[in-house]
């Protein structure tokens, strides 16, 4: 007899992460997709031509980093202003220790977030006392005090010039085009993705979420509030560190302008659109603002093209649009794309009979 | 035998004194009820119980050990639990989640073993899971067990509290309040859940409450608390006939009685 619906027999079935066959045949189909994707060739051309190959890239980049300020902000309840330059330290760690140590990347990206997550632990440490908007200005003072760190410490960092780093290498073979590197990222974002997802259901992330709903019950409940704020720094920033040295190996360059305060706000935002709280939405909210931009600046090149008339117009208009998306964003889904994600898999779970 | 002691607590906010040279002593194994009118000092006393505050003078001892001092989390480990008068749920979590929040000091794995899950991590949160299951079997509560906290009902939520609190496997319970606000049914079913908690788990209980019907019935011993002075204690007959209880509870006896004067 063949039951109707989804029924759980045991608590270890009850926990998986991905829980029906569906589901499990969707992320495979999902992985595969994404790793023919850059080597499929359509007359001998690239399907994936090397910008939007690029785009990708930044995606699975930009994903790790907000995952990283999502544990953060999003499930410790602590908002971070800080993220553009912690992916900073990470970026620079990574590259001093490939470009000047002469060490292995394989060396430099642990080594990145190691550093990076030891450094937002220091700068996690006013948490002990602060809380909410103050914290974030705390925050703040971090990023502008890491930032003054990456142009004056000259020996280190290389100053206003910035450091030129190599890509990474297995056994003799470089990864020198971004279509090999791509390989690499998309390696390392799926195990730091699948990490942060089964850490934050476990027991780590249950503490972080009552730390954030209930700071005094969680205490109460035997939590550590100092550790786990601390620690939560500590996770965040190590994504963040290796979110900025894979940023780093993939322009081959790193300089202070890349980890400025607009990309703290940036990550903020992804966050804040994706869904606080939610690893899937991180993910939204990564490939939204990256690929958002990309695609108005598309349209207007189109539309320019068409209409040379209103080119200068349409260009200037392009900012303001992307900022209007984002505010009808917030008016119509403030629970971010994750929420939106759930509301449709909840419509297509009953389809077509949804009562 | 006593399991909690408290000796000659003094604590003061200001120049307002919330809590003024209360001792007394909490048999293990009993429900010892707190009560008082409002203001009566009764939430800074299990905010002094469970570290929360530190009083000024006296201090509290569990086991016999002083646990005055100590920081709140410490206090989880020697098995003390409490709920709170405004309930203090993790909102956005599951109901399991919350329950599961519980078990934090008996899981062991952390950060490594937890992002990979696989083995040793998944192993404990199995254990675990069927010890929650146990509780919310034990209160009922199996048709809300994957609903976030904050859609349910007031009255589901301090049923949630009470869980998560039993979920810490504790000795002492500290229970703040639990029928505030209830209709009578869902009254009479937390008094059972109370009761049971008591015998079948052998649980201590502090408990707080306004409803002094359903104090004298479940308690074995009443501590009667006024402006931060505690002025009876006894069994509930004792204490619901003495008259410094009646007095603070509903005034002078001649003020009550006495018939106003025609002018």
């Amino acid at each position: 007899m063949h039951y109707c619906g989804d029924f759980r027999t045991t608590y270890r079935k009850d926990m998986e992460i991905f829980q029906t066959p569906f589901i499990k045949v969707c992320m495979a189909v999902f992985l595969v997709f994404l790793l023919v994707l850059p080597v499929l060739k359509l007359k001998g051309e690239y399907l994936l031509k090397g910008e939007y190959l690029w785009i990708l890239l930044q995606i699975l980049i930009a994903s790790i980093g907000a995952v990283g300020i999502n544990i953060l902000t999003g499930y410790t309840g602590q908002i971070s202003l800080g993220q553009g330059a912690f992916l900073g330290v990470g970026a620079y760690t990574s590259a001093y220790v490939t470009a000047k140590m002469g060490l292995s990347f394989w060396v430099g990206i642990p080594a990145a977030g190691l550093v990076t997550a030891l450094a937002g632990m220091v700068f996690g440490i006013p948490s002990l006392r602060l809380k909410g908007l103050y914290l974030a200005i705390a925050t703040l003072a971090s990023q502008f005090i890491l930032e003054w760190i990456f142009v004056r410490w000259e020996s280190v960092t290389g100053g206003s010039h910035g450091i030129t780093i190599p890509r990474p290498s297995i056994a003799g073979h470089t990864f020198s085009t971004d279509r090999s590197y791509y390989y690499i990222v998309l390696a390392v974002a799926i195990v730091m993705i699948l990490f942060a997802a089964n850490l934050m259901r476990t027991r780590t992330g249950r503490a972080f979420m009552a730390v954030r709903d209930h700071y005094i019950s969680a205490e109460i409940m035997g939590i550590h509030l100092f550790k786990y704020r601390l620690l939560s720094f500590g996770i965040s920033s190590f994504y963040a560190g290796v979110a900025g040295a894979l940023f780093g190996h993939s322009l081959k360059y790193v300089t202070s302008e890349q980890f400025n305060i607009e990309v703290s706000i940036v990550y903020l935002a992804m966050i804040i659109i994706g869904g606080l709280g939610s690893i899937i939405g991180s993910i939204f909210g990564a490939v939204f603002m990256i690929l958002l931009p990309k695609l108005l600046s598309v349209v207007t090149e189109m539309v320019s093209a068409d209409i040379p008339s209103i080119a200068r117009l349409a260009i200037s208009f392009e900012h303001g649009i992307f900022g209007l998306i984002i505010i009808l964003f917030l008016i119509f889904e403030p629970d971010g794309l994750a929420h939106r994600w759930k509301m449709v898999k909840a419509y297509w779970k009953l389809y077509p009979f949804s009562y | 035998m006593s399991l909690l002691r408290i000796d000659d607590m003094h604590l003061s906010f200001g120049g307002v004194k919330a809590i003024n040279g209360v001792s007394t002593d909490v048999a293990r194994g009993r429900i010892h009820a707190i009560i008082g009118p409002n203001g009566a000092g009764k939430t800074s006393l299990f905010n002094c119980i469970s570290c929360v505050y530190r009083p000024q003078r006296g201090s509290v001892y569990f086991e016999d050990r002083k646990i005055t001092g100590m920081m709140p989390h410490q206090i989880a480990r020697l098995g003390i639990a409490r709920t709170f008068q405004n309930i203090a749920l993790f909102h956005h979590m599951t109901v399991l989640d919350n329950l599961m929040l519980g078990r934090h000091l008996f899981l062991k794995r952390g950060v490594f073993f937890g992002g990979i899950y696989l083995g040793p991590a998944r192993k404990e949160e199995i254990e675990n899971r069927k010890i929650v299951e146990d509780i919310v079997d034990f209160l009922e509560i199996e048709n809300i067990r994957k609903k976030p906290v904050g859609t349910l009902p007031y009255g589901l939520r301090k049923r949630v509290e009470l869980a998560r609190a039993l979920s810490l496997s504790p000795k002492l319970l500290l229970l703040d309040e639990p029928m505030a606000g209830m209709n009578l049914e869902e009254k009479e079913d937390m008094a059972r859940f109370i009761l049971d908690i008591n015998e079948e788990r052998g649980v201590t209980i502090i408990l707080i409450e306004h409803d002094l019907s359903v104090v004298m019935d479940i308690s074995h011993r009443v501590s009667v608390l006024d402006f931060g002075v505690k002025i009876s204690e006894g069994d509930p007959a004792q204490v619901a006939n003495d008259p410094h209880v009646i007095r603070a509870y509903i005034g002078e006896d001649d003020d009550f009685l006495r018939e106003p004067e025609a002018h």
